[in-house]
């Protein structure tokens, strides 16, 4: 009999084209997406003279650059991040790939668009010249983020050179606790590991936790496993999976749904199947997390002080302790519940879903606003879905700057930043030295907690603000 | 891309874990193109130069003995984060052509040979030793030799290291990979074909 395989294996084994003595597959990519960052790609590929092998499995939207106040090319005042746009509409329009321009409802973040519009199917291998394209493993395929030359390699032969990394499986046991999220589960898994532990790993999440949490609360998780290091994050395909695709615009239909629902179903590893490496994580005692410091692993729960360096052994983590926390300007010993905020801010690949400002809303609902705030959409569609629940109106009564789709201010490419030294609560995923703007300080929380600390001006466990309804 | 054989150079020690690529080059000059005449400034350019424009005199590159540089000894998950291989260009910009660390992002580690910037994973405590060493004698000079995949400390230890032979391969030639991929012209076109046949539901 054969040896029991994990979903990882069975998926890498169908996509590879060549395997060459010296360990490197050429996989084949069934989806690649592009964004308005993925000039340097396009040039590539004109500079070389070559063209898309396969312009029908290759899509593309602007986020980094789509401006979350306007939405028609002709309001984007910022004449740069207009090229980028357009730029990316004229190379769609000339390769003749799918295009959503930002004057498409279909247009948003790409890892938001592409489970939402079904692009993203189980068992399938998906790039993105983007690191967070991890995201898409929630859908049960192996997706990893590429750089602009590979992009260019996939544009012109629809394949990638890769070594097969090895396999972590990431079991979360137990069962998450009231008001803990996909985004506390990455978080707290990143502190007990680190933000380097999947370097040279695929990861896949199991166990009671992951099916407990809802499809946007598995690709929040997934979103935030290249924090961990790991370009992969797999979840097996289940009824939730098959449910949120069912009727997409580029979900399969009719009897070729019901053969690949049939495929599906067959993806998830098999009892016994083995992993380089197992981690376990006890889900029942994470709380809502908050970072401190300049790394994903900086994070604590909500409830705890901050850590004292000095009682790190190792030595270049204690200097880098010491450095992040000089940065944000905080004390060992400090609660962040006694930390006040400039600015929230909710949205990015990694929690703009329509779970995460339903989430958001529970909490804001008949409340103030005590500090600027702002949501970004993660798709067109999404903003679409939140008016229609009437969610825009629970934030916009609140005070919320109620914005357009776009990545925003979780990188600030399109000029949506912090001003220098300001704090924020953020939804985005890095917590980076300078990532929302120079010298500013990111904390990296969930939607509800993001929520909580517009609503207090603070820092705060949502917890406390639920319980008290 | 340029091909890399050797390099004997001044090193850099860079003693801090986990820089990321938003670090490396900050989000706001990704818009820039690669031609432009500032894209050498770009690099580190938060912890490089005060609001004024002017250098800040403590931070490693702007001090005169590393200012020649072109290798960086760097420290555990040199380049993790984003995948924007503006990072790669704006070290290359600087004449950096090569990176040695314990361990890297894995996108920024493929970004830096698809373009010539050679990424050299070394043991931890080698890394240690070889900025310990510079540290004492700043200027000193580092050899990295791909052919026989060998690292040369300033007091002439020998380091060898690993590397893909494929990774190698290009590197050394300077070849673009694509070429080497449409050498596979038929097993994908056949691949293509089966795959039509197995996942339907994917055309
Ligand atoms: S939302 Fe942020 S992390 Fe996600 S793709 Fe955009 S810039 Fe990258």
């Amino acid at each position: 009999m054969a040896a029991p395989k994990t979903i990882f294996e069975k998926i890498w084994e169908a996509h590879e084209v060549v395997k060459r003595d010296d360990g490197q597959s050429l996989l084949y990519v069934d989806r690649h997406i592009l964004h308005d960052g993925s000039f340097h790609a396009f040039g590539m590929l004109r500079d070389s003279s070559r063209t898309v092998r396969q312009p029908d499995q290759t899509f593309g939207t602007p986020d980094h650059y789509a401006s979350t106040t306007e939405r028609t090319l002709s309001e984007m005042t910022d004449l740069e991040a207009r090229e980028k746009v357009e730029l990316l509409a004229a190379n769609a329009n000339e390769f003749g790939i799918h295009h959503f321009g930002l004057e498409d409802i279909r247009m948003g973040i790409v890892h938001v668009i592409g489970p939402e519009l079904g692009i993203t199917q189980p068992g399938i291998l998906l790039c993105c010249g983007d690191s967070h394209t991890s995201t898409h493993g929630a859908m049960g395929c192996i997706s990893f983020g590429i750089g602009a030359s590979e992009a260019s390699h996939v544009l012109a032969t629809q394949s990638i050179w890769q070594r097969k990394p090895k396999l972590m499986r990431v079991t979360v046991t137990g069962q998450l606790g009231f008001g803990v999220t996909g985004k506390d589960v990455a978080l707290a898994l990143i502190a007990q590991e680190s933000a380097a532990c999947g370097v040279g790993y695929a990861i896949e999440y199991a166990g009671p936790c992951i099916s407990q949490l809802d499809i946007e609360g598995r690709l929040t998780l997934s979103n935030m496993t290249i924090e961990a290091g790991s370009r992969i994050g797999l979840i097996a395909p289940d009824d939730k999976t098959i449910k949120f695709l069912e009727g997409s615009e580029f979900a399969p239909k009719g009897r070729k749904w019901e053969l690949a629902v049939e495929a599906w179903k067959d993806l998830p590893t098999e009892e016994g199947a083995e992993f380089d490496k197992e981690v376990i994580l006890n889900g029942s005692t994470i709380a809502p997390m908050i970072t401190w410091g300049t790394s994903p692993q900086h994070a604590i729960r909500i409830t705890e002080p901050i850590p004292d360096p000095e009682a790190e052994p190792d030595n270049e983590k204690r200097e880098a302790m010491k450095r992040a926390l000089t940065y944000t300007g905080l004390e060992p010993g400090q609660l962040m519940t006694d930390v006040s905020v400039d600015r929230v801010f909710i949205g990015s690949c990694t929690n703009s879903r329509i779970q995460d400002l339903r989430l958001a809303a529970e909490v804001v609902k008949g409340q103030k606003v005590k500090v600027w705030s702002m949501i970004s959409p993660g798709s067109g569609k999404i903003r679409q879905q939140a008016e229609a629940e009437g969610l825009d109106r629970i934030f916009t009564d609140a005070g919320f700057d109620w914005r357009h789709s776009g990545c925003s201010m979780c990188v600030g490419l399109n000029g949506d930043l912090l001003n220098k030294g300001e704090r924020s609560a953020s939804t985005s995923n890095r917590n980076f030295e300078g990532r929302q703007g120079p010298e500013t300080r990111t904390h990296l929380v969930s939607p509800a907690m993001a929520a909580a600390a517009a609503v207090t001006g603070k820092f705060t466990d949502v917890r406390t603000l639920m319980e008290r309804r | 891309m340029e091909a890399f054989t050797s390099l004997t150079a001044i090193a850099i020690p860079f003693d801090q874990v986990d820089v990321d690529t938003d670090q490396i080059i900050p989000a706001r000059f990704l818009r820039k193109h690669r031609s432009d005449p500032d894209y050498a400034s770009f690099l580190f350019n938060n912890a490089r130069y005060n609001d004024d424009g002017s250098e800040k005199e403590d931070f490693i590159l702007n001090q005169e003995k590393y200012r020649h540089g072109q290798i960086i000894i760097a420290d555990e998950n040199w380049g993790c984060g984003s995948s924007r291989e503006a990072a790669v260009y704006a070290l290359l910009a600087n004449g950096i052509r090569a990176v040695i660390a314990p361990s890297f992002g894995d996108i920024h580690y493929n970004n830096g040979m698809k373009n010539g910037m050679l990424p050299v994973r070394l043991p931890i405590i080698d890394c240690n030793t070889l900025r310990k060493q510079i540290h004492e004698v700043p200027g000193s000079r580092v050899a990295i030799n791909l052919l026989d995949q060998v690292v040369v400390g300033p007091e002439g230890t020998n380091y060898s290291f690993d590397i893909d032979p494929l990774h190698k391969h290009c590197m050394v030639n300077g070849l673009d990979d694509i070429s080497l991929t449409l050498e596979h012209e038929e097993a994908l076109g056949a691949y293509e074909k089966k795959r039509q046949i197995e996942a339907p539901w994917l055309y």
